[in-house]
């Protein structure tokens, strides 16, 4: 569940990034955050990460208030947030199978447990192959696809997805909507931001749409940005 | 994919401590994995450390076998009576006999005007200007050891002096005490200098965590997203420092030792001249350990100051 109550952003330029935002997504949805770029979408993401903090306003993210979300209880709140970037951010001095092994190992899992899960993981995304490879071997597919294996590895209950399509053709997009929208059915709350509104409106999935940091609008697949 | 867990922590099933001692042990071998990763870079580091290390454990060395040398010293005053020249090597040896009947007089040795003359002809190096010269030009002279009891030994070497024979009279204890000042003053310099280079040595592993962790920029903020504390990230390195604290001091050990192999056959050979039972002392087993707990404390030490600065300071992006 994540509730945003009148949310500010503002970055220490003076840019106002998020402006007013009201946004409710209850457990276990999917949703698109769309918009141009710089609309703020990035931003959106980043705030429910923890990697940025808003400027005023609240954000509740599964019944735990941000803002009381401080020091060492920021580390224990990220392990149940997955994230995949559009430059996939893996790690190329390591295998396939030590990046996503990655979370796994922060949260202090067994070995056994982190063998076995990370095999689960990379053959729910097609690459059980390619355990031992390095991620610089990959197309940029397949690194998605090992990005978003590190993602879900340790079951997050919210996987954060910015632009995970960025750089890829049509085919390949819809294949990584059909990643998501599987993990979405075992109860995973999704929220993927992109401005691809093609590949957007082939996924029955509701739409936020982001105009200079605004709500633009807060609905089905039938609107146009 | 079956359920997503929420709030499930992992790791539960196992013990804290077991789960403690499973994150120190995958430190450790990820701080090895760095090290090796960069063997050139690693390895210049632990030879800096080892020489940094080096001249101060050296220096120990040193002061430890002055102190044996001198520790027989300590009030080992022995007067030398230089006689006169026309003095015959009988009326000397008499004159010995008469010295020893004295109660102050321990011993007394008669060193003849030829057995000077050998002596200084192998010990001073000037054999050959020696040659050059038709008369031996060195006087008869008797080593007087006074007892330790009794009166000071400067009575004695006035009593000596007074003697007709007795061409001059000399107590060797001044240049004894000056060493003695001169030994404290070294050793004094020593811990300056062994002070200064063990801040070199945290200064140059901090450093060298520094750069470490300026590299692994990206997987920090990788392993801050998905949640790794700050104990979590800087574990590694503290481990890394440890370990080049630890084979820095190995190698200081190995140099030192190496060093002394090095000089051994001068230094004997020079207390065999002194007609000494030196044996020079090398690097023991306890005071080896000694250095390497120093050079790992100084390593870890170093690396605790560097990631205490630069792992707060990145933040995910």
């Amino acid at each position: 569940m994540i509730r945003f109550t009148n949310v500010h952003k503002q970055y220490g330029d003076g840019i106002d990034a998020l402006k007013q935002l009201n946004l409710y997504i209850e457990q276990g949805a999917m949703a698109f955050i769309a918009g141009r770029s710089g609309a703020g979408k990035s931003t959106l993401l980043r705030l429910i990460g923890l990697i940025e903090r808003h400027t005023r306003g609240q954000i509740i993210v599964n019944g735990q208030n941000l803002e009381r979300v401080r020091g060492r209880r920021i580390a224990i709140f990220r392990r149940n947030i997955g994230y995949t970037f559009q430059d996939h951010r893996l790690l190329n001095d390591r295998t396939v199978f030590d990046n996503v092994a990655l979370p796994l190992v922060i949260s202090g899992y067994t070995h056994d447990e982190v063998r076995k899960r990370v095999r689960a993981a990379l053959d729910k995304v097609g690459l059980s192959s390619k355990e031992r490879s390095c991620p610089v071997m990959l197309s940029g597919g397949e690194q998605q696809r090992v990005g978003i294996a590190r993602a879900v590895v340790h079951r997050p209950a919210i996987l954060l997805a910015d632009e995970p399509t960025g750089n890829l053709d049509p085919a390949l997009s819809l294949e990584i909507m059909h990643l998501f929208e599987q993990f979405n059915q075992v109860g995973v709350t999704v929220l993927i931001a992109s401005h691809d509104m093609d590949m957007i409106r082939k996924v029955n999935k509701r739409i936020i749409i982001l105009r200079n940091g605004r709500l633009l609008s807060y609905a089905g697949n039938s609107i146009d940005d | 994919m079956t359920s997503p867990a929420r709030s499930q922590l992992p790791g539960k099933a196992r013990s804290r401590i077991t789960a403690w001692f499973v994150d120190h042990l995958r430190a450790l071998i990820s701080s090895l994995g760095q090290i090796s990763r960069n063997p050139v870079g690693s390895l210049l580091t632990i030879a800096v450390i080892g020489v940094s290390l080096t001249l101060p454990a050296g220096f120990y060395v040193f002061l430890e076998n002055a102190r044996v040398i001198t520790a027989g010293w300590q009030g080992g005053a022995q007067i030398t009576a230089f006689l006169h020249t026309d003095i015959s090597d009988d009326q000397a040896l008499s004159l010995v006999q008469e010295f020893e009947t004295l109660p102050e007089v321990a011993r007394a040795r008669f060193v003849s005007r030829d057995q000077a003359l050998q002596e200084y002809r192998e010990l001073s190096g000037f054999a050959e200007a020696l040659d050059a010269l038709e008369d031996n030009p060195l006087p008869p002279l008797i080593l007087v050891e006074p007892r330790l009891e009794g009166d000071k030994p400067e009575t004695l070497r006035l009593q000596l002096q007074n003697r007709d024979e007795v061409d001059l009279a000399i107590l060797d204890q001044k240049w004894l005490q000056r060493l003695f000042v001169i030994i404290e003053l070294v050793e004094r310099v020593i811990y300056i200098f062994s002070s200064l280079l063990a801040v070199a040595v945290l200064l140059i592993i901090g450093n060298t965590i520094r750069l470490g962790i300026y590299n692994r920029r990206q997987e920090i903020e990788i392993i801050k997203l998905f949640g790794g504390a700050n104990s979590f990230i800087q574990r590694p390195f503290l481990y890394s420092g440890f370990w080049f604290g630890f084979c820095g001091s190995l190698l200081a050990w190995l140099l030192v030792t190496v060093c002394l192999q090095f000089l051994k056959t001068p230094i004997n050979t020079l207390a065999g001249m002194y007609a000494s039972e030196f044996e020079l002392l090398g690097i023991s087993l306890y005071e080896g350990l000694i250095l390497l707990l120093i050079g790992s404390g100084l390593g870890f030490l170093g690396s605790w100051l560097a990631v205490q600065r630069h792992i707060r300071e990145i933040e995910p992006a």
